[in-house]
């Protein structure tokens, strides 16, 4: 074994050397594919399943549909509540990546390259908020925003989305502001940059992927959230993608094929969006959690 | 800093104050907060069987996920450590549910879990027709059929975080081993497996705090049933504080809620994260 595993090019082909190479990577080969088919099925499955009708999906859900039944789509597509919440879902999570994307951004800079006291308490707090769990803080939230009359209102839901999102974000890009050379700052003051010049004239164009990355992140957790808006929106026309489609499937508890059908229509913008901003989600979530 | 203190400090910080206080009350949400009831709300949440269960059923999914679902995120991020045709289609494909929301898995997998769905005439096709069980609606069943599927929305998360650890490895330091006569196992064992610890250890942790909080997918699966067989401590707060507009009680549960999260996480960050939290880091 010891001579096999020397001989191998360092390089490292996966050209097996051996029989027992060979079964192993036919071993894992079939592994990887089982487990592949099990990610891909229930989304295939979906996908079909809203293409039949009940009775048809509840005979036969394997395979392609026969006939193919396009008006589980196209019902969800005209009945206009569908586009609402995908409206909804939209501007929640622009607002909210916005608020927390600047918001963290200025932290995380004045936490990277200023010194002041308590600035270690104040990074502390931020990181602690990784174990603040947000159902917690649910029923008080209720009560603040409705004082705060923000109930059922697209700021009132993407303010604590933006709230929650702020220590992933700022423990992502404080070690990326830290790393820009202070140089660059000093040659920014000598031209007559104030801090805030500094940040936007100069920190901001050359964080870009950074920024791009908490961005990516901030927009996957907004556009799945479900626990907030069940609390804090009521009226259907704010609801969410998330809220809009459990609606859905109790109303039409008996009909699964729709339910498919819209759940579908509901999964397409994220997929869209992973295939788009997939290195990116990658990257904040490795930058955030291993060590360099 | 200071708009992220006060967006912080008014959506994080002030509601968890506000939960400790309400839970010092009787209270529907709506009257005047004055029937003062001190720790009655914690002691009673504490005696309910039902509370209690859901504790368990929590910790099941903790146990379960760092037993089961981190060893297999682990063993796939091995397999994918490797250069090989298909490799970057088959990452992408793992990680994707990582983007579906807990509300679509769960409806998705409802629908082809229950009677005369996929999973029945599955088996079926392939002679193994008696093995089908509507396995999320027998309380024997549904915990494990809950955590296949959480484990089905979450091991590529995990196995992307180790992935991305192994990648920082140099591949030297296992061929040194393996020119000493190390062993493919005794390479992994002794070479890789500490030198991911610090990855692994992150992983282990943000399982663990993730489950504790676990609530989307089982409202929509099961809402805690068949008779509370899947409650979760997250599930049981908000079906008794929104849902029974219990506000007094429901925030007691939340405190223990955090109590629990934040001791277990601060223990954790203590005795186990702190050794890779010395020196530079980028983490923590």
């Amino acid at each position: 074994m010891a001579e096999v595993v020397s001989q191998r090019p360092p390089a490292r082909s996966t050209r097996p050397s051996r029989l027992g190479h060979v079964a192993g990577s036919v071993l894992s080969y079939a592994v990887l594919l089982a487990v592949a088919a099990l990610i891909v099925v229930p989304v295939a499955y979906a996908v079909l399943g809203g293409f039949r009708d009940a009775p048809q999906l509840a005979r036969d859900p394997v395979g392609l549909p026969d006939p193919w039944v396009v008006s589980n789509y196209t019902d969800s597509l005209l009945s206009g509540s569908f586009w609402v919440q995908l409206r909804n879902s939209a501007l929640v999570a622009v607002l909210s990546t916005f608020i927390v994307v600047l918001f963290a951004a200025l932290a995380a800079f004045v936490i990277a390259r200023r010194e002041f006291p308590g600035k270690e308490l104040a990074y502390t707090l931020f990181t602690l908020g990784l174990l603040f769990p947000a159902t917690v803080a649910i029923l008080p939230l209720i009560i603040l925003l409705r004082d705060l009359r923000l109930l059922d209102n697209p700021l009132g839901l993407a303010l604590p989305e933006a709230a929650f999102g702020l220590p992933l974000t700022i423990i992502i890009l404080r070690p990326f502001f830290r790393s820009i050379p202070s140089e660059l700052e000093d040659a920014a003051r000598i031209d007559g940059c104030g801090s805030l010049g500094f940040f936007f004239r100069i920190l901001v164009p050359l964080a870009r992927p950074a920024l791009v990355v908490v961005a990516a992140l901030a927009i996957v957790s907004s556009w799945n959230q479900f626990l907030l808006p069940l609390v804090l929106l009521s009226d259907p026309n704010n609801w969410t993608l998330p809220l809009g489609l459990t609606n859905f499937s109790t109303q039409y508890t008996t009909d699964s094929a729709r339910i498919l059908a819209y759940t579908t229509l509901a999964l397409v913008p994220a997929l869209a969006f992973y295939v788009v901003a997939e290195r990116q989600l990658v990257g904040g979530l490795t930058a955030g959690a291993v060590k360099e | 800093m200071a708009p992220a203190l006060v967006l912080y400090g008014l959506f994080v910080l002030f509601p968890i104050v506000q939960a400790a206080r309400f839970s010092l009350f009787d209270w529907n949400g709506l009257e005047a907060l004055d029937n003062y009831v001190g720790t009655a709300n914690v002691s009673r949440a504490l005696a309910d069987p039902v509370f209690f269960g859901a504790i368990v059923h929590n910790a099941v999914i903790v146990i379960l996920s760092l037993v089961v679902q981190i060893p297999f995120a682990l063993g796939l991020a091995l397999m994918l450590n490797r250069q090989f045709v298909g490799r970057s289609i088959l990452r992408l494909i793992f990680f994707a549910p990582y983007v579906v929301a807990e509300v679509i898995t769960a409806i998705v997998w409802s629908l082809l879990l229950q009677p005369n769905g996929l999973a029945q005439h599955f088996l079926s096709a392939i002679g193994l027709g008696s093995a089908y069980h509507p396995w999320l609606a027998d309380p024997k069943t549904v915990l494990i059929a809950l955590f296949f599927i959480i484990t089905w929305k979450y091991f590529g998360f995990h196995m992307i975080l180790l992935l991305a650890g192994l990648q920082g490895i140099p591949r030297e330091l296992e061929e040194a081993a393996a020119i000493d006569g190390a062993s493919r196992w005794q390479q992994l064992r002794h070479v890789t497996l500490p030198l991911l610890g610090p990855t692994i250890r992150v992983s282990v942790f943000l399982s663990i705090i993730g489950s504790l909080q676990l609530f989307d997918l089982v409202w929509v699966t099961t809402r805690g049933g068949p008779v509370n067989a899947s409650n979760t401590m997250a599930v049981y707060m908000f079906d008794r504080g929104v849902v029974r507009f219990q506000f007094g009680y429901g925030s007691a549960v939340a405190v223990i809620l955090f109590l629990v999260c934040f001791v277990l996480a601060l223990a954790y960050q203590r005795w186990v994260l702190r050794r890779d939290t010395e020196g530079a880091t980028t983490y923590g």
